[in-house]
């Protein structure tokens, strides 16, 4: 009896780790209401692992020469992008940012580690709803439209690709993404099969909207439904924020701009739904905010700031983000998206131009390119009921759909990223 | 001071120079075929509510003029500095770095924790210096945040802050970025003190003191994770001084 008890602990010791290895881990998430999800950063531990530098260089492009940049704007002079590179022959991938981010925003940066430690080349874009996007590189200045983005960062790419060429070796192009920059890479995609430059051989769509106005349009109202008077009272909003962080700081005693911090706290003092609906309804403000004003201005003003007045360096902005804090994403789309589209085409209506600016546009493409993977989750809080599941359908056997994670929370999650790499690798979808 | 003032006399004049030059207007300028904007403050903005970010800024002219002389100043001189020094150093040294730098500093921790009578917080500090300088070795270790001895940053603008003295009007400072005119002599208040008597005074050699004050500015500049015109806003300069000033008040308050 003792001898077998012996040799079965022995046998079970020898064979426990290779079994545990076999058997992939649940996917696990710290965070399981979508808001904290989205809001919070996911603590290191779940994080996957990174290299900590990698080779980047950063490069200007002019994209328009001849385009004069406003005075008020004295701190832009061309698109800047950027560039990881392998030593030898490799695959590339360009990656387009989310609204609002810029090509070297802390998720960019996480995103062109994880892809250099894969193998790839990587150019990272900034989102064209981003200020220096709509400054130096959109050609209508008036951004949010599909088919005309994906004009604009199809010339980018070109560009860069010349800017850089001499310096890396490419086996194949391929595209990704994330929200906003996730649907844009499925129009990118599409054009890209007409103009064929760089015959992508994957394109994958992390957390993108289906339909650009519905999502557009929760995130408008987490901030008005969530915040009693709205974008009136934004300063007392911020002044209550700053006030629980000051309050958080005396009971933990100590303070520190951390994700471990910031879990440890939201512990301790778990935050009402409406405040973090609040938070995220905020921070989309503050994006379309930047955008809506930078738009105006690019156009010779008349929208938020008066038509023909000269704004220098020293010009003081604050009436104006005032009045822009004011200004929704929906206030923008209809006072000025729908009627430039409508002044180019006369029978252009809003109604079609929702229905546009949707993935359900180009269903049938979307079908058929094999190539185009989706990675999303469940309870991501940008999406209507129903659009996950017809994601889901779209996409089918090339969905990646994890249950939690609510909107990019679970970008860096280890899972996330092993299926990311695979999908690249053609091993996946 | 002393220092500051002889190494930063041409900075200064560049500076002036750059603010003359950028004028003092700060109202865009209406022309004959100006049309008022479709969107107006008076219909967006409700009664019984503040307009926006009001921050007392009667220098703006001014002190969009040093933002701007700043944003050059970081792009051209200061970080191609900071990532030298970064390209140089391996990270464990200037880890060592920071720790000496934060060391020297609880002077000033110490003396403005006693003038608002912390009495908890001042003995913290002091406990901290002792046991960095000789645990730690001359503050390149800081085992005393280990041992739950935690840092308790006061300067003189909150000690005046403290006593009930306004912020004054918004500043800019050159290098050093934005302040308020309560901050600023706070500064000077900090500076003073801390070259008359503190480290500076104890050494008192002047050029370990002028290495010093290279060393921990490049190290502070390499710890604030911020440069001009990055954040994507062109309300940049409006927001960066809202955030500043309610960043003070709490620090104040707390």
């Amino acid at each position: 009896m003792r001898r077998w008890l012996t040799s079965l602990v022995l046998f079970l010791m020898a064979v426990l780790p290779t079994i545990s290895q076999a058997v992939d881990k649940p996917y696990f998430y710290p965070y399981v209401n979508p808001l904290e999800a989205t809001v919070m950063e996911l603590p290191p531990f779940y994080q996957a692992d990174i290299p900590k530098e990698v080779p980047t260089t950063t490069f200007v492009l002019d994209v328009f020469p001849e385009r004069e940049i406003p005075e008020v704007f004295w701190y832009e002079d061309g698109l800047e992008c950027s560039l990881v590179d392998q030593k030898g022959k490799a695959p590339l991938i360009f990656v387009i940012a989310g609204t609002g981010a810029k090509f070297n925003s802390p998720q960019m940066i996480k995103m062109q580690k994880m892809l250099y430690q894969a193998g790839y080349h990587v150019i990272s874009i900034t989102s064209p709803t981003h200020m220096h996007f709509v400054v130096n590189a959109s050609s209508t200045m008036t951004p949010g439209h599909l088919y005309e983005d994906a004009k604009d960062l199809y010339r980018v790419m070109q560009l860069a690709i010349k800017e850089v060429k001499d310096d890396i070796d490419v086996s194949s192009y391929n595209l990704t993404g994330y929200s906003l920059g996730g649907i844009q890479a499925a129009f990118v995609s599409l054009l890209d099969e007409e103009e064929k430059v760089f015959n992508f051989k994957r394109v994958l769509l992390i957390n993108p909207p289906v339909s650009l106005h519905n999502s557009v349009t929760i995130l408008d109202n987490m901030l008005d439904d969530n915040i009693p008077g709205g974008a009136n009272n934004l300063e007392k909003w911020l002044s209550t924020v700053m006030e629980k962080l000051a309050a958080a700081e005396k009971e933990m005693g100590y303070f520190e701009l951390s994700s471990d911090y910031i879990y440890k706290a939201s512990k301790r003092f778990p935050m009402r739904e409406d405040f973090l609906a609040s938070l995220v309804g905020v921070s989309f403000r503050l994006s379309s905010t930047d955008m809506i004003f930078a738009s105006d201005v690019m156009k010779g003003g008349g929208y938020i700031t008066p038509r023909n007045v000269e704004m220098s360096n020293s010009t003081s902005l604050a009436r104006f983000e005032t009045i822009a804090i004011r200004t929704s994403f929906g206030n923008y789309f209809d006072e000025v998206f729908v009627p430039y589209f409508q002044a180019k085409d006369p029978s252009m209506t809003r109604e079609k131009l929702i229905e546009l600016l949707s993935l359900r546009h180009i269903d049938p493409y979307l079908r058929s390119a094999k190539k185009i993977g989706l990675l999303h989750n469940e309870d991501d809080i940008i999406l209507q009921p129903g659009e996950i599941e017809y994601l889901e359908e779209l996409f089918g056997s090339r969905a990646k759909i994890f249950p939690t994670g609510g909107h990019l929370g679970n970008m860096n999650h280890q899972d996330a990223v092993d299926f990311m790499v695979k999908f690249f690798a053609g091993q996946e979808g | 001071m002393r220092l500051f003032g002889t190494i930063n006399k041409n900075l200064f004049l560049l500076v002036l120079g750059l603010v003359l030059l950028g004028g003092c207007a700060t109202k865009p300028i209406a022309g004959p075929d100006t049309e008022p904007a479709m969107r107006q403050e008076v219909d967006l903005v409700l009664e019984g509510t503040e307009a926006g970010t009001e921050v007392y800024d009667p220098l703006e002219g001014f002190n969009r003029g040093v933002y701007r002389f700043n944003y050059y100043f970081d792009k051209y001189l200061f970080l191609p500095v900071v990532r030298g020094y970064e390209f140089i150093l391996p990270d464990y040294v200037q880890e060592r770095v920071s720790n000496f730098v934060d060391n020297v500093f609880e002077f000033n921790n110490f003396t403005n924790n006693l003038l608002q009578l912390k009495l908890k917080a001042t003995g913290t500090t002091l406990a901290r210096f002792v046991v960095n300088t000789t645990v730690g070795v001359a503050g390149l270790w800081d085992p005393a945040t280990t041992w739950g001895m935690r840092r308790q940053t006061e300067d003189f603008g909150q000690t005046l802050g403290h006593y009930g003295v306004g912020s004054g009007p918004y500043l800019v400072l050159p290098i050093l970025g934005p302040s308020n005119l309560r901050d600023t002599t706070g500064f000077v208040g900090d500076t003073l003190a801390f070259n008359n008597f503190g480290p500076p005074a104890w050494v008192d050699d002047d050029d370990i003191s002028l290495g010093f004050t290279i060393v921990s500015a490049i190290d502070k500049r390499k710890r604030m994770p911020f440069s001009y015109y990055d954040s994507g806003s062109p309300f940049e300069y409006e927001r960066i001084r809202m955030l500043y000033t309610k960043k003070r008040e709490l620090e104040i308050a707390n």
